[in-house]
C-alpha cells in the first residue's frame, strides 16, 4: 500500500463520536447483579401480570443452564453478569401521560440527539417512542394513531392495556429458549416498543423508536414486538446512541415481527451505539436477536440495517417464510472502523411454497476492524418453488482490516433456485485520485465512493433517514481514508 | 500560463523526468510525442499531482502560482484538467452525481454557492452535445461497463463541464476506433478557445490530424529533445523516433 493510502486511512478513522455526552439525572436502580430476585424486582416494578413473571422466570432458569456461545468469529472478555445493573430508570413520580411531566433534562437529552419529543416540533409523518436506559420516556402521536386503530406504545404499557395481545405473540417468534442472549433478554427485559396494526390498515406515519443508554454499568435489554394483521402495512425505524464510557456495556435486545396474510412490515435500523475509542477501549456490545415471521400467505418482511456503531455488533435479523408466496428481504450496510467488530447477516428460512428471499449485504472495514457476513439460506423439504438471491459485497479500506464471509446454504427441495454472488474490493488510490483530479477532496471522495457502494441498501431507507444514514457513513469513516 | 523549468521527477526511486522545460501560453495546443518510456505519462501525472510521483527538482508555475505546492484537488479547482488514459470506474455513483459534486466543489473553492439543479441539468444537456454523448450514460455508474470509446467521450464531456484553463489529454486516442477518435477530437476542437491551453500527449500522429497542434515536442529520456510545428509530427510518422534518438546520443 502506498504512503498516500496509509495517510488517507489514518485520517478518516479519527472522527470523534458526536453523541458521547451523558445526562445527569437522578436514577432508580435495581441492585447490581442478576438473580431470581432481580427478575421479580423488574416484573414488580412494571406491575406485570403473574403469567409474565412466570414467563420471565422460566427464561431465567433456562438461561442458568446455558453457556455463552463461542462459534462467532471474534472473542470478547467474559461478561460478569453480577457486575451489571439490570434496571435503571429516571426517577419519576407520576405516570407520564403528558410531556409536560417529563423531566426537562430528559427532553433536553433527546433534543440534543436531534429527537424532539414535542409533537409540534417533530418531523411530520414520524411517531417516536423514546427509551432511556430501561424505560420508555414518551411516545408521540399516540392519539392520532389510535384513530386508525394503530397501537404504538411501550411494551410495559402494552402489558397493562393489551395483555392478551402481548401474551399471544411474545416469544412466538423468538422463544425464551432460543439462545443465550434471547433467554437473558426474556428474563430481564425492561422496556421496548409495541406495535399492532389492525386488519387492512396502512399505518399513516413512520413509527420510530429511539434508544439511549445513559447510566454507567448498565445493560439495556429492550424487547420490541410488532404485529401486522391481515393486509396491513407498517414502516418502523429504530435509532440508538450511548455516552462514551471506558467500560463495555451490553445491549441484548430481542425484536419479534409477525406479519399475517398479505401484511407487510418494513423494519429499518440505523445503529450508532458508541463504538469505543481509537484504541478499542469501551463501546457497546450489541448482541441482538431479531426475527420476523411471515405467518400468512403473500406477507412480506423487509429488514434494512445501517450498522455503524458498537464495539461489537452480533446479530442476524431473519425471516421465517411460513406463508406461501411470502417474501423476506435483508438489506445491510455494516461499517467497522478502528477496533470495531461486526458479525452480522441474516437467516432466510423457506417453509411455504413459492417463497422468495433477497439478501444484499455491504460490509465496509477500515482501521484494524473485522467485518463478517454470516448468513443462512434454508429451503425446507416442502418449500417448492422457493427462490433466493444473495449478494454479498465487501469493501476494505487500508490493509489492516479484514472482511470475512460465511454463507450457509441448505436445500431440501429440488425445485429451489438459490443464487449467491460475492465480491471484495478496495477503495483504490486510483479512484481517490480520479476524484481529486476533478476537484473533489479526499474525504468527500471517500464519502462518494462508500455511498455509491451502499446505494442499493440506502435506497431502501425512508427518505428522512436515508440522508441521515449517508452522513453517518461519512462520519464513521472520517479519518479512515482521507 | 504554464512554465515548466528543469523538471525532474521519479517514481519508486527510478528517475523518469530529467530536466524538462516547457512554456505554454494561453490558447496554445502543445502535442507531446515520444517513444515508450520517454516520460509522457509521468509528465501528466506530475502536473495533476499524483502522490506516488516524487518531484526531485525544477519548478512548475501555473497562472503565476507554484503548481507543485498545490493539492491535486486544488489544482483541479484552479483549472487543471487531466483526461485519463484509463478512466476509473466508481460503482454506484452516477456521472451526474459525480459531476454535480465536482462542479460544486470548484464553485465552493471560488466562493460561489452550489449551482441550482435546473441550471446544472441544462448545462449537462448542452455539454453532452459536444461529444454527442448518450443521455443514458449520465445516469449509469461512472464509467462502469462503458466501452473504451464511451469512457474517453465521458472524459471530454467532463472537461466541457469543468471548463478548465489547462487541459491535459493523456493518450486519449489509445484504444479508439476511427469513429470514436473523430468524435472525441471534434469535442476537443469545440472546446478550443483563446484562454484554454492543451497538452496533448500521444503516441501516434493520427490524433494530430484531427487536433492540429500549434507546437509538437519530442520527449525522450525525460527531456524535450526536439520541438517544432505540426509538420514535425508528420516527419516522426514517416521516419520514426530512431533518428531523434541518434541525434540525442550524438550530442552527449
Amino acid at each position: 500500500m502506498s504512503e498516500l493510502e496509509v495517510g488517507i486511512i489514518g485520517q478518516v478513522v479519527n472522527q470523534e463520536y458526536k453523541y458521547g455526552f451523558s445526562t445527569n439525572i437522578e436514577m432508580e436502580m435495581a441492585p447490581k447483579g442478576l438473580s431470581e430476585d432481580i427478575v421479580r424486582f423488574i416484573s414488580a416494578k412494571k406491575n406485570e401480570p403473574k403469567w409474565m413473571l412466570e414467563w420471565r422466570l422460566k427464561a431465567y432458569r433456562y438461561w442458568l443452564t446455558l453457556k455463552e456461545p463461542t462459534w462467532q468469529n471474534f472473542t470478547y472478555p467474559k461478561i460478569n453478569y453480577q457486575d451489571i445493573y439490570f434496571y435503571a430508570a429516571p426517577k419519576e413520580k407520576i405516570k407520564l401521560d403528558n410531556l409536560d411531566q417529563v423531566d426537562p433534562e430528559l427532553l433536553k437529552t433527546f433534543e440534543k440527539l436531534g429527537i424532539s419529543l414535542l409533537e409540534q416540533k417533530r418531523l411530520t409523518g414520524v411517531a417516536v417512542d423514546a427509551v432511556f436506559d430501561s424505560v420508555s420516556i414518551a411516545t408521540t402521536f399516540k392519539d392520532q394513531l389510535k384513530e386508525k386503530g394503530v397501537i404504538f406504545c411501550s411494551i410495559s404499557e402494552a402489558l397493562q392495556e393489551y395483555p392478551e395481545l402481548v401474551k399471544k405473540y411474545i416469544g412466538s417468534v423468538v422463544p425464551q429458549t432460543d439462545n443465550y442472549f434471547a433467554a437473558l433478554n426474556s428474563a430481564v427485559f425492561s422496556d421496548g416498543s409495541f406495535v399492532y396494526i389492525p386488519k387492512g390498515v396502512r399505518c399513516p406515519m413512520e413509527l420510530s423508536t429511539y434508544f439511549r443508554i445513559n447510566a454507567e454499568n448498565t445493560g439495556q435489554f429492550e424487547r420490541t414486538l410488532i404485529i401486522a394483521d391481515e393486509g396491513s402495512y407498517v414502516s418502523y425505524l429504530e435509532g440508538c446512541t450511548a455516552p462514551m464510557r471506558d467500560e463495555n456495556q451490553l445491549h441484548a435486545a430481542v425484536v419479534e415481527l409477525v406479519a399475517m396474510e398479505k401484511a407487510e412490515i418494513k423494519y429499518s435500523t440505523v445503529q450508532n451505539w458508541y463504538p469505543g475509542d481509537k484504541e478499542g477501549k469501551g463501546g457497546i456490545y450489541n448482541f441482538v436477536t431479531k426475527r420476523g415471521s411471515c405467518e400468512g400467505a403473500y406477507s412480506k418482511i423487509s429488514w434494512t440495517q445501517v450498522e455503524t456503531g458498537s464495539a461489537i455488533t452480533w446479530k442476524y435479523p431473519s425471516c421465517i417464510l411460513k406463508g406461501d408466496h411470502s417474501i423476506g428481504e435483508f438489506f445491510s450496510v455494516a461499517v467497522t472502523n478502528n477496533h470495531q467488530v461486526a458479525d452480522t447477516g441474516t437467516k432466510m428460512i423457506h417453509i411455504g411454497k413459492n417463497t422468495k428471499s433477497r439478501i444484499v449485504s455491504k460490509g465496509i472495514s477500515a482501521g484494524k476492524s473485522h467485518n463478517t457476513y454470516r448468513g443462512l439460506v434454508k429451503i425446507n423439504k416442502k418449500a417448492s418453488g422457493a427462490r433466493n438471491h444473495t449478494q454479498c459485497d465487501s469493501m476494505l479500506l487500508g490493509d489492516r482490516s479484514g472482511a470475512h464471509t460465511f454463507p450457509y446454504i441448505e436445500i431440501g427441495n429440488k425445485t429451489a433456485q438459490v443464487e449467491h454472488e460475492a465480491s471484495t474490493s478496495k477503495i483504490g488510490e486510483d479512484q481517490i485520485f480520479y476524484c481529486n483530479q476533478r476537484g473533489i477532496g479526499t474525504e468527500e471522495a471517500i464519502g462518494l465512493i462508500v455511498n455509491g457502494f451502499c446505494r442499493e441498501v440506502l435506497n431502501q431507507l425512508p427518505m428522512e433517514f436515508a440522508v441521515e444514514a449517508q452522513k453517518l457513513l461519512a462520519v464513521s469513516l472520517e479519518g479512515s481514508v482521507g | 500560463m504554464l512554465s515548466i523549468k528543469n523538471l525532474q521527477a521519479e517514481i519508486d526511486g527510478k528517475k523518469i523526468l530529467n530536466g524538462l522545460d516547457l512554456e505554454i501560453k494561453a490558447g496554445e495546443v502543445h502535442a507531446i510525442m515520444g517513444p515508450n518510456g520517454a516520460g509522457k505519462s509521468t509528465l501528466s501525472a506530475v502536473l495533476a499531482g499524483r502522490a506516488d510521483y516524487i518531484v526531485t527538482g525544477g519548478s512548475v508555475t501555473y497562472k503565476g502560482k507554484n503548481l507543485l505546492e498545490m493539492a491535486p484537488e486544488d489544482r483541479a479547482r484552479e483549472g487543471v484538467f487531466l483526461a485519463f488514459q484509463y478512466p476509473v470506474e466508481i460503482p454506484g455513483v452516477s456521472t451526474t452525481n459525480f459531476l454535480k459534486t465536482a462542479v460544486n466543489e470548484k464553485r465552493k473553492y471560488n466562493g460561489l454557492e452550489p449551482m441550482e439543479a435546473t441550471t446544472f441539468l441544462k448545462m449537462m444537456r448542452e455539454k453532452m452535445e459536444v461529444v454527442e454523448m448518450d443521455k443514458s450514460l449520465t445516469s449509469r455508474s461512472l464509467n462502469e461497463g462503458f466501452s473504451g470509446g464511451e469512457k474517453k467521450r465521458n472524459e471530454v464531456f467532463q472537461m466541457a463541464m469543468l471548463e478548465p484553463t489547462l487541459a491535459i489529454l493523456d493518450e486519449t486516442d489509445s484504444g479508439l476506433d476511427i469513429d470514436a477518435l473523430r468524435l472525441v477530437s471534434d469535442g476537443v476542437n469545440k472546446l478550443r478557445n483563446e484562454e484554454r491551453s492543451f497538452i496533448v500527449i500521444t503516441h501516434y500522429q493520427r490524433l494530430l490530424d484531427y487536433i492540429v497542434p500549434d507546437f509538437v515536442h519530442v520527449l525522450y529520456k525525460g527531456r524535450i529533445v526536439k520541438s517544432g510545428d505540426a509538420s514535425l509530427a508528420k516527419e516522426l510518422e514517416s521516419k520514426g523516433y530512431d533518428w531523434i534518438k541518434q541525434e540525442v546520443e550524438a550530442t552527449i
